[in-house]
């Protein structure tokens, strides 16, 4: 594993959450209608936390070259990420940085992740095993 | 209204065994992109030491969120989950989460805490195989918004 790491970019729509909902049994309506979203004064549809903190993690994995390599990962959900009813949706773009290595080979990374420019997560790292 | 305080340090009992489904695991990595062959093919994952299929970091949510209800869905806490807000969420594995795991919740309130108005609970759940090995503790933190 190197120290630098090029940015990934996930892109993420209306379909995505519609998906994601399934999968993982989140059926919170904030997630797939307007009309309710917006009542609670957000700005329209937003993407599952646990959506974004998952296509981290599959940047995570990706660096780490191992899809079991995750021991630990952390997250603030600090900013919604609002999903335009859109084609393109919107996208959300991570980065990290070696924090450190630990003696028994585990490597911590700072993960952020933006989207239209700001940072949706806070406190974002992982601990990952090399393979 | 506050969060009961003296929910905290509180823990429910072990919840029903969640089987781990190959197919499962296989749905979540479809749902968010995940493309790696450990998730979805069996050999892939025996080549890395696991019995079937591994699941991707965050797949315990879909055991873990449905057994917190335990605790958010209590009237006694006081929680108004139409306020709620995911705040954080962390996971720390003892081994990846496979297909074929049979496994039982131990959920624990860790810390009620309140600042500006709006109240913080923080989750715990242990997660173990029903032989009681451990494999993954899961925090999350739930934000409820203060009343406008």
């Amino acid at each position: 594993m190197t120290d630098t790491f090029e940015p990934q970019t996930f892109r993420i729509t209306r379909a995505d959450l519609v998906r994601y909902a399934g999968a993982s049994g989140d059926f919170n309506s904030i997630h797939w209608s307007d009309r309710i979203a917006t009542s609670v004064g957000l700005p329209g549809v937003i993407a599952h936390g646990m959506f974004t903190m998952a296509l981290v993690g599959r940047a995570v994995t990706a660096w780490a070259g191992a899809p079991d390599a995750v021991v630990e990962y952390n997250v603030r959900f600090s900013r919604p990420v609002p999903v335009p009813d859109t084609d393109e949706g919107t996208e959300v773009v991570v980065t990290a940085t070696v924090k450190e290595t630990t003696d028994e080979g585990l490597t911590r990374l700072a993960l952020t992740a933006t989207c239209q420019g700001e940072k949706v997560l806070s406190l974002a790292q992982a601990t990952v095993r090399k393979r | 209204m506050p969060l009961d305080q003296s929910f905290v340090g509180r823990s429910w009992p072990a919840t029903e065994p969640y089987q781990v489904g190959r197919e499962k695991i296989r749905e979540f990595a479809r749902a968010i992109g995940a493309t790696d062959a450990e998730y979805h093919d069996p050999e892939a994952a025996r080549a890395l030491g696991h019995a079937d299929v591994v699941a991707p970091p965050t797949f315990p949510v879909v055991f873990t969120m449905a057994t917190s209800r335990q605790i958010i869905e209590d009237p006694a806490l006081g929680l108004d989950y139409s306020r709620v807000v995911h705040g954080d969420q962390k996971f720390s594995y003892q081994r990846p989460v496979v297909a074929g795991d049979e496994l039982v919740c131990v959920n624990s309130v860790d810390d009620i805490t309140s600042r500006g108005g709006h109240d913080f609970l923080t989750t715990r759940t242990e997660v173990t195989t029903v032989a009681g090995e451990p494999v993954v503790t899961v925090w999350s933190k739930l934000v409820q918004r203060g009343a406008e």
